[in-house]
């Protein structure tokens, strides 16, 4: 009887989950090779087809989110979807993008003028199935300008990610809120230079999820994440979240800053 | 379908526009004079004046002897051409083929185009009627060639409607100048006593032409329909055009939809089956009160859907005013492309013929402004700030579409491979350099800190330098030493030197951000 009742509990969160958006365990093709931060997700998947929300501040900050960002679109970005990014000015430099791995004509740029006018082309390009993601550097948005951002992806399944500063923060209806800040480079072996660009990448808000935060790196062809103490966590070591998800979760949880 | 002609006299032209433009001087006698030769000459009479008796060609002076309160108003050449082509533009509400006729008249071809108004009666008569109210003293007639309505509309008394085949009992009664005749033929047929064109009308062609000439000939037959004569439209409308005229005038952003809808319907049937679609697109928009309005739209692409071109036009239509109301709408495609299959596949994941992207991107523009969407390429420039370029949508797709030119493109892409891979570049570019203090301990090492915004930023790591020399064949000066130094925070930044290290005197600038 109690495993019967444990059954249909699972069951039905599974189903409100699939409801919210969140796909199922079984679908993987979007593994972003982020393994313990995807794993504080429902399901352990990273969530496509809701809106992300970046918070920084300060050039430096921003550019740190532009990497992790243009790290994701690289995995996300795998099929021939473009991706819209809108922006007051042209802040991201598109050369940059080559490290990601992302051809820099496969993003369309839209520059707008007021906040309004980013809103009204987010909405527009979140409604248009077709695109792979839509970046939005909208620094004030209100609640209710979030909510419908959120009731056009739900019927599209669009991602939309919105980077906005971390002064005007406020509670805004997105799926997961996330706070990249640079951290010194990861140099292997004793080489010297700056070596490849790591974040530490904070999960501060997951729906149904359990938040926490990560040293993540950028390697050539991908995301690497750390423990604190430096030892590096290869793909290939890395506990399969799909396998032991609720272990992987809470040791790395304690590891963490 | 048998040819139908209207012409229009405007018996007063300069002077009914001039009391229409200035409705306070309606009373005074008007004349319009020019120099000629050292003295004033009039060239163009009202209706009071004429009665009183001045006449074309008089001088100012006498007219002034028996007016003494004539009021005199320079004469500009050309004003009548300026004044018919504005009035042949409001009378294309009526027919799209509408000309001028040098120096007081205007010709319409109304052929199909009176049914609309119930009937040539009620066509014609709006027409007449309409300039009268605008304050012209016009007489109009109908017929099945120009050269009768033009004798009919100048030499009977009213406003009348020749039916077909009945030319030359119309023109029986008129007198020869009714003909379009030159002065000299004129007189000649006053010496003969043909008072009235009925008087010779019966003769044989060959003599009149004898003694007459050939203009006298052909004339006699473009006024009778056995001559073909053509006339040069104003405004030669584009071939996708669509009209529509409604019966009352037209206000509300709603029943403008409406109207749109139907012209985009009709244009977009007719663009499919010519395999066309619309680049520019233009809806004129004709108000009551003699105003135009339009609202104009561009495409990223060529397009023929009816939805997605109302869409576009949708996002306009509040900047329409339609003022009194709008009776006639006008719907130009005026840049019309072939629409490529394969280009309404483009950007599509599944392959299937889906334009989404193309009409989101059309949207964009057409509300906040051409020009907003960009897309970047790498081009050959060493200094950062100018190795990217802005591209198009359009232009993109030439390189792709250039299907036999697969090894440029190649080529292309391994250059811009090379370029990249080797030189790491900041996520985010300052537009311009900022200049920064710096401590740097000896030529060609990294600084040990630097001072951006009032903060001092210790550095720990660095890559670099990676020279890169100014393009000299574009302009001259130092070139930048650029190292790649990060802080004690692990916040990395894109700094350079200007030219050679000098003790105390390099010139150091802050140019990005790296991730």
């Amino acid at each position: 009887m109690l495993t019967n009742k444990a059954e249909v509990i699972k069951r039905l969160q599974q189903d409100i989950l699939h409801l919210q958006g969140f796909k199922s365990k079984n679908s993987e093709e979007h593994l972003l090779g982020l393994g313990p931060v995807e794993a504080a997700f429902p399901n352990g998947i990273f969530a496509t087809g809701v809106i992300h929300e970046f918070v920084s501040e300060g050039s430096e900050e921003t550019a740190a989110t532009f990497g992790f960002v243009s790290g994701v679109l690289s995995k996300l970005m795998t099929d021939a979807r473009p991706c819209i990014w809108v922006c007051p000015s042209r802040n991201l430099f598109p050369l940059a993008l080559k490290k990601f791995n992302i051809e820099t004509t496969r993003i369309i740029f839209i520059e707008t003028a007021t906040d309004q006018e980013s809103l009204w082309v987010m909405e527009e390009a979140l409604k248009c199935d077709g695109i792979a993601v839509v970046v939005g550097e909208i620094p004030r948005i209100s609640f209710s300008q979030s909510r419908r951002l959120q009731l056009a992806v739900e019927k599209s399944k669009v991602t939309g990610f919105l980077l906005r500063s971390f002064k005007a923060q406020h509670v805004l209806a997105s799926v997961a809120k996330w706070h990249i800040s640079p951290l010194p480079g990861l140099c292997l072996d004793g080489m010297p230079g700056v070596g490849f660009p790591q974040w530490k990448v904070e999960l501060v808000k997951v729906r149904n999820g359990k938040p926490g935060s990560w040293k993540v790196a950028w390697m050539l062809e991908g995301f690497e994440v750390m423990g604190m103490d430096g030892e590096l966590l290869r793909q290939g070591d890395l506990l399969n979240p799909l396998q032991k998800p609720p272990l992987k979760a809470s040791h790395l949880q304690s590891k963490i800053i | 379908m048998a040819k139908r002609y209207i012409a229009i006299w405007f018996r007063h032209l300069l002077t009914d526009w001039y009391i229409r433009k200035h409705p306070d001087c309606g009373n005074l006698p008007l004349v319009f004079s020019i120099n000629q030769r050292g003295k004033q000459v009039i060239t163009a009479t009202s209706k009071k004046t004429e009665d009183a008796g001045i006449y074309m060609g008089m001088a100012v002076a006498d007219a002034k002897a028996i007016f003494p309160e004539l009021q005199v108003t320079a004469y500009t050449p050309d004003q009548e051409h300026t004044l018919l082509n504005a009035l042949g533009q409001w009378c294309i509400r009526y027919s799209p083929v509408v000309a001028i006729d040098q120096p007081d008249g205007l010709l319409i071809d109304a052929s199909g185009c009176a049914h609309l108004w119930g009937g040539e009666q009620n066509y014609l008569t709006e027409i007449i009627l309409k300039l009268k109210a605008y304050g012209y003293d016009v007489r109009g007639a109908m017929a099945d060639t120009i050269g009768t309505a033009w004798a009919v509309s100048r030499y009977s008394s009213d406003t009348i409607i020749v039916a077909g085949g009945f030319e030359r009992k119309a023109l029986r009664p008129l007198p020869p100048a009714s003909l379009r005749l030159e002065e000299a033929l004129l007189a000649k047929l006053q010496q003969l006593g043909f008072h009235k064109i009925e008087d010779f009308i019966h003769l044989p062609l060959n003599a009149l032409k004898r003694r007459f000439g050939q203009v006298f000939i052909l004339r006699l037959k473009q006024a009778l329909g056995a001559e073909r004569e053509d006339i040069i439209p104003i405004g030669v409308p584009p071939v996708y055009e669509e009209r529509l005229s409604s019966q009352d005038p037209i206000k509300t952003a709603k029943a403008i939809i409406i109207a749109l809808t139907n012209l985009l319907d009709v244009i977009c049937h007719k663009l499919q089956q010519e395999g066309k679609g619309i680049r520019t697109a233009t809806l004129l928009c004709y108000r009551i009160d003699d105003q135009v309005v339009q609202i104009t739209i561009g495409t990223n692409g060529a397009s023929n859907n009816a939805a997605h071109l109302l869409k576009l036009f949708e996002l306009k239509i509040p900047t329409l005013a339609p003022g009194p109301g709008i009776d006639l709408f006008i719907l130009q495609a005026s840049l019309v492309e072939d629409v490529i299959a394969a280009q309404e596949k483009i950007w599509s994941a599944t392959g299937s013929a889906d334009n989404n992207i193309t009409k989101l991107l059309d949207r964009i523009e057409s509300k906040i402004g051409v020009g907003s969407v960009k897309r970047y390429q790498v081009v050959e420039h060493y200094w950062p700030e100018m190795s990217v370029q802005v591209i198009g949508v359009k232009e993109e797709q030439k390189m792709m579409n250039a299907g036999d030119n697969k090894e440029q493109v190649n080529l292309l892409q391994d250059k811009n491979l090379l370029l990249n891979l080797s030189t790491p570049r900041p996520e985010k570019l300052l537009p311009t350099p900022l200049p920064i203090e710096v401590t740097a301990p000896i030529p060609d090492y990294p600084p040990m800190n630097f001072r951006f915004l009032g903060r001092l930023h210790e550095i720990k790591k660095a890559d670099g330098p990676e020279r890169i020399e100014r393009e000299w064949w574009l302009d001259d000066g130092e070139h930048r030493d650029y190292y790649i130094v990060e802080d004690a925070a692990g916040r990395r930044y894109w700094i350079f030197r200007l030219g050679h290290y000098a003790v105390n005197q390099s010139q150091w600038f802050i140019h990005g951000f790296f991730a």
